[in-house]
């Protein structure tokens, strides 16, 4: 029997070095403390960071940096960021949320990945009436004009 | 039926015993008095001359209609709704840029005015930078966009109002023929009145004004409107 259960043991330690060899091909994961972009409901376009994990299909998001109460939200109307906050305790209240946010600067961060910057530019476009999107053409255009001129100028000259 | 409202001409909402309740003959008749009434006779004696008429004559003092229908026509019911003022747009106040979607100049950009009585808005391009003329359009088949002019001391004459632009009705039902050609030859066109072009001048003088304060408007008022591939315009902003 003794000889029996050492052996399971090694099997099952060859195991668990074995999962550890083998890290995930995936970089973000649903875990407390991950900055995650809402996509649906009141808070859709608004930045959160799960506090507790209540199941498969849920979690429990706070933002008190970025507007966002804490609530329980749907896997489903979220996206996972690459930010990650880090030392958040597991079910941590508001307080603390703000707290750890605030420390990182998780809005900060954010707001400068190129991911935000381009919603926010598209969110400008479209927030543009009809005499600014004319106003954006002429721009576009007189930029097309300078480019086309120095690319041509600069090929002259190589040739 | 003054008491039964009708709900279909004919039909009145109260039944017959209803109204006779209201009514309330019962009660007997009212006690009030009467203002007199002031008779006037029938026909009045005139003498008349010529010697076999008997010296005079009675004549009915109101004369009878000398016409009356032979066949027996129901009145049409008279309506008594008058037509409401056509309510602007508030998003259109004057000197908002209009983009024109009907009609000859669809597609324009245009500067609004005013609004006339007949509740038709009074545009103008302006004339020189589009080539719209002074000119009423359907608030209907315009979009209003959130571009709005400075139109500082617009004052537009009480002549430019819909008479203005009715057209002079024709005297007389003039053949094809004579309505297109003279001569065998196409008519030549005939000339606007010069009076037209100088209101056009007069109020586009303030709107021109205005509009080359701000960069590029006048490129904007010159340039017409489309929609582009994946351009939805209830989900656009103007």
């Amino acid at each position: 029997m003794a000889r029996e259960r050492t052996e399971w043991r090694a099997v099952l330690d060859g195991w668990e070095d074995f999962a550890l060899d083998d890290p995930s091909n995936f970089k973000r994961f649903v875990e407390v403390g991950r900055v995650v972009l809402l996509k649906e409901g009141d808070y859709s376009g608004k930045i959160a960071i799960i506090a507790e994990i209540l199941d498969q299909n849920r979690a429990i998001i706070d933002g008190p940096t970025s507007g966002v109460p804490r609530q329980p939200y749907s896997y489903k109307n979220m996206v996972l960021t690459p930010l990650k906050v880090t030392g958040l305790p597991r079910g941590a209240r508001t307080g603390v949320v703000r707290k750890v946010a605030e420390k990182e600067a998780v809005v900060e961060k954010w707001n400068k990945t190129g991911w935000a910057q381009k919603r926010a530019a598209i969110e400008k476009r479209r927030s543009l009436n009809d005499f600014a999107r004319f106003s954006v053409m002429l721009a576009k255009k007189q930029r097309r004009d300078a480019v086309r001129k120095t690319v041509r100028k600069l090929a002259q000259e190589q040739a | 039926m003054a008491r039964s409202k009708e709900l279909v001409p004919g039909i009145g909402r109260l039944s017959r015993s209803q109204v006779a309740a209201r009514r309330g003959l019962w009660k007997g008749p009212k006690k009030s008095d009467k203002p007199a009434v002031e008779t006037t006779p029938e026909t009045v004696e005139k003498t008349v001359g010529g010697e076999k008429n008997n010296g005079t004559r009675l004549v009915p003092t109101t004369k009878a209609v000398r016409y009356y229908p032979a066949e027996d026509v129901r009145q049409p019911k008279k309506s008594r709704k008058s037509p409401k003022p056509t309510a602007l747009r508030p998003s259109i106040t004057p000197g908002t840029v209009l983009i024109l979607l009907a009609g000859r100049f669809r597609g324009k950009r245009v500067v609004f005015l005013k609004q006339l009585e007949s509740g038709l808005l009074l545009v103008t391009g302006p004339f020189k930078i589009n080539g719209v003329p002074l000119r009423r359009v359907n608030q209907a088949y315009a979009i209003a966009t959130s571009t709005k002019l400075e139109l500082e001391g617009l004052e537009v004459a009480d002549k430019i109002n819909d008479a203005y632009f009715a057209k002079p009705s024709k005297s007389a039902s003039l053949s094809p023929e004579e309505e297109f050609f003279t001569e065998g030859k196409p008519k030549e066109k005939e000339a606007l009145p010069e009076s037209r072009t100088a209101d056009q001048k007069e109020v586009d003088a303030v709107v021109i004004n205005a509009v080359k304060k701000v960069e590029n408007l006048s490129k904007y008022l010159k340039a017409s409107w489309g929609l582009s591939k994946g351009e939805f315009p209830h989900k656009m902003k103007f």
